[in-house]
């Protein structure tokens, strides 16, 4: 009823292989950009910014950089947070070394340098797969944050290998106030979900899709193996490294080593897992539940178990909020074990035949 | 069961009137907030427990006895577990509400305070930093308001180092000491201050990291049973400092040649080492137990009136509950110092409250009128100095509890301070800061 696509015929190649087919999805788009772009800015207090809007746009690069590597192109990666650690890290180093350096360009060298890094580590998939190979990735968690505490260059010799980056500059306007960061951030990683929107959609997905499908059969229709797999490495990496900038310069401000530990990469992974493995608009919604979640219980329960007059105090209530989050995750998985952006293209196909059942 | 949910329906409506009620008669007196992030789950849960439990102890007895000159102090936590990115949301959840009349804000983490810092200045609140995060701050040229207050990480590794060589008969030349460090930003912070004390002392320093969580230290211990060193200055954290005392104790080296660092030296990290941990010495710049009036004051009046924070009442007078008292004293006293300049009786807004952290003297005399003389050391904090104190005591657990071996120990300031205004330099360089001129301050 709402969502039929009744009327809407397709002449031409290019309407039939638009990223958005149907209408109603192309008008949503736009109202959700203009949302975001518009409304948000004006409506927005600090606290969303800070708190909730740019930490979740970061991170939905981020598991939109391991939806590439995981869901795409089947390769299981542990190691997502040290990307983002490398991205950091090159983005300030690449902005304090060299003098006059843009910034965009700095994140862009930054996301770069992380692809590098990701290459390397990417080479033991040519051997090894599944959990055998996220237990390599492993390693690449384990060595860069190791890296980057061991040797002093890396954090500018600072003396606890913390890193606090320099205010952000383009073309002479500064970025301090909440919005304009959120801008940034927003325009970066609208671009970025675009490019890998299309990315996927095109060959080198097909290629991606067809390794992780069955690599053997994709050998023999003649896709190379090693090209596809490094190649799903290097971009993967290229988006956790362009987020690790981001999370760096404009969200944090200030980061350590330490902060890019395995628990952010598990993070990054339950994202993707439970928004939808192999979807764009998963990595979204996975980084929204995972993010938002939690900040709501941590608003909400106190405010319930104070309504209900519970004899509940704050650290009971911390340990409630991480069940509760965690039996949600259990409940999602279970319901629908495609994740979330399933579970919206289910609503939208009920919603195309509501209000008959057939 | 239907009916069941109704009443509980009504029930919680007349409660939320009657709070709403209550909230609003109470809004007519003059308040001053605290935001406190702090951490009671996670894995160093255990010490935000006691920590922030002796900052609302003693916040609440403040208010009993009629609060900061007639101010009542209010406060709303928010959990951090410890996560930088769960602090900084903390941080801006509570931001507005602290605007107009903020206490200073307690992170007790390095890694939250370092991403507050900059913010902190944009938003222009008081962070306090009690014996861990941002060193350099100590500059106050660089940093209006952040306060690294009492002492940091390389006045007390200097405090240390000037305990050991008063021990040796003034002199540490050709001793060797092994560094054993939690390989973190906390645990590599003091390296430079110890180096530029072996380049003055003519010791040799020996680094020994310990990866993250700590709890295997064989191969590093084994290293210090090769290098037989003089004495083992130990920069731990959490499970690692219990494990450090294990294996030394397996290894036979003896404990009373260790020195831990301020986080290596609570009753969480003693106890469960057992008999390990006896003569193990540490450094402190506060002292346990009840012996203080002020604490024990506290549990009479807050825990008698059944307004304790803390369930478990066996960790008043611990070392990490009266580190927080002595923190939230801090606090109290920086508000009072601005009462006295901006108006008696007022809530502090936060510049006021700023000045008030800058130009603090606690001296022994208003100590021993707090009852808390001995509890900390006194700070007298600058614009140029906003450390105040740099003074440490040692302890040593003699097996079931901490015993004071000394009286404060300053570190080497003529050394250590350059060091500070070196690295705050280079901080306003890369941050485009143009310092303040303290000579203007006033």
């Amino acid at each position: 009823m709402f969502y039929r696509e009744t009327g809407q015929f397709k002449t031409s190649y290019a309407a039939d292989q638009q990223i958005f087919p149907i209408r109603q999805d192309r008008i949503g788009v736009v109202l959700l950009l203009i949302a975001a772009f518009v409304v948000m800015p004006l409506a927005a207090s600090n606290y969303w910014f800070n708190a909730i809007l740019i930490p979740f746009l970061i991170f939905s690069l981020a598991a939109i950089g391991l939806n590439i590597l995981t869901g795409y192109a089947g390769q299981l990666s542990l190691g997502s947070a040290a990307f983002m650690a490398v991205g950091a890290y090159a983005a300030y180093n690449f902005q304090v070394r060299v003098e006059g350096m843009p910034i965009l360009v700095s994140f862009m060298l930054a996301g770069l340098t992380s692809a590098g890094v990701g290459i390397l580590f990417g080479l033991p998939s040519l051997r090894i797969k599944g959990f055998y190979l996220a237990v390599a990735t492993l390693a690449a968690q384990f060595f860069i944050v190791w890296c980057l505490t061991k040797f002093p260059y890396l954090s500018n010799n600072s003396s606890s290998g913390v890193i606090s980056v320099p205010g952000i500059e383009i073309l002479g306007i500064k970025f301090d106030a909440p919005q304009e960061r959120y801008l940034l951030v927003l325009a970066i990683v609208a671009l970025l979900a675009l490019v890998a929107k299309n990315m996927v959609r095109s060959t080198t997905g097909r290629a991606w899709m067809a390794v992780r499908d069955m690599d053997v059969a994709a050998e023999v229709i003649g896709i190379r193996l090693m090209r596809t797999k490094l190649l799903a490495f290097a971009i993967s990496s290229f988006y956790c490294g362009v987020a690790g900038a981001l999370y760096a310069f404009c969200y944090l401000g200030s980061v350590e080593p330490d902060g890019f530990s395995l628990d952010l990469s598990f993070k990054i992974l339950f994202m993707i897992i439970v928004g939808g493995v192999g979807s764009i608009l998963g990595s979204f919604l996975g980084a929204a539940f995972i993010l938002l979640l939690p900040i709501f219980l941590d608003i909400f329960l106190p405010w319930l178990s104070a309504l209900l007059q519970l004899p509940f105090d704050g650290a009971t209530v911390s340990h409630i909020q991480l069940m509760v989050f965690g039996a949600l995750i259990m409940f999602f998985l279970i319901v629908e074990p495609h994740g979330l952006a399933r579970l919206w293209q289910i609503g939208k196909e009920k919603l195309r035949l509501w209000p008959f059942p057939h | 069961m239907i009916a069941g949910l109704k009443k509980l329906v009504v029930a919680s409506s007349i409660a939320a009137a009657l709070l709403a009620g209550a909230t609003s008669t109470a809004q007519a007196a003059e308040e001053q907030f605290f935001m406190l992030p702090s951490y009671r789950v996670g894995p160093y849960g255990a010490n935000g427990q006691s920590w922030y439990g002796g900052f609302i102890d003693y916040l609440n007895y403040v208010n009993m006895k009629g609060g900061i000159d007639g101010v009542q102090a209010t406060w709303e936590e928010c959990e951090t577990e410890y996560n930088n990115a769960k602090g900084v949301e903390c941080y801006e959840r509570m931001k507005s509400k602290a605007q107009k009349a903020p206490g200073p804000i307690h992170v007790m983490s390095t890694g939250i305070s370092y991403a507050l810092v900059d913010k902190v200045a944009a938003d222009k609140l008081p962070l306090a930093m009690m014996g861990y995060g941002l060193t350099s701050a100590v500059d106050g040229s660089v940093f209006p308001w952040s306060f690294p207050l009492v002492t940091t990480y390389q006045m007390q590794a200097s405090a240390i180092v000037k305990f050991l060589k008063d021990k040796n008969g003034g002199s540490l030349a050709g001793k060797k000491i092994v560094f054993l460090y939690h390989d973190s930003a906390y645990g590599k912070e003091p390296i430079l201050a110890l180096e530029a004390e072996s380049r003055l002392n003519k010791y040799t320093l020996v680094q020994i990291p310990v990866a993250h969580p700590g709890n295997e230290q064989g191969a590093q211990w084994q290293r210090i049973r090769q290098e037989q060193p003089d004495y083992v200055i130990m920069w731990g954290w959490g499970v690692m400092n219990m494990t450090a005392l294990k294996t030394a104790q397996k290894m036979g080296f003896p404990r009373e040649k260790m020195i831990g660092s301020w986080w290596a030296g609570s009753e969480e990290d003693t106890v469960p080492a057992g008999d390990a941990a006896k003569g193990y010495m540490s450094a402190t710049w506060n002292v346990a137990g009840k012996g203080v009036p002020l604490i024990a004051d506290i549990e009479k009046t807050v825990y008698g009136a059944g307004k304790g924070n803390l369930k478990d009442t066996s960790k008043i007078g611990t070392i990490l509950y009266n580190r927080g008292v002595s923190a939230a004293v801090l606090s109290v006293e920086a508000i009072r110092a601005a009462q006295a300049k901006y108006g008696k009786a007022k809530a502090m807004g936060p510049e006021q409250v700023r000045w008030g952290l800058e130009n603090l003297n606690l001296t022994e005399a208003r100590l021993k009128a707090l009852g808390a003389t001995g509890l900390l050391p006194e700070v007298k904090t600058s614009c140029d100095n906003h450390e105040g104190s740099g003074k440490v005591k040692m302890q040593q657990w003699d097996g079931a509890k901490w015993v004071p071996l000394t009286d404060w120990i300053e570190g080497n300031k003529a050394l250590i301070h350059p060091l500070f205004k070196a690295d705050a330099a280079k901080y306003a360089k890369e941050k485009g800061i143009t310092p303040r001129d303290c000579s203007k301050e006033k």
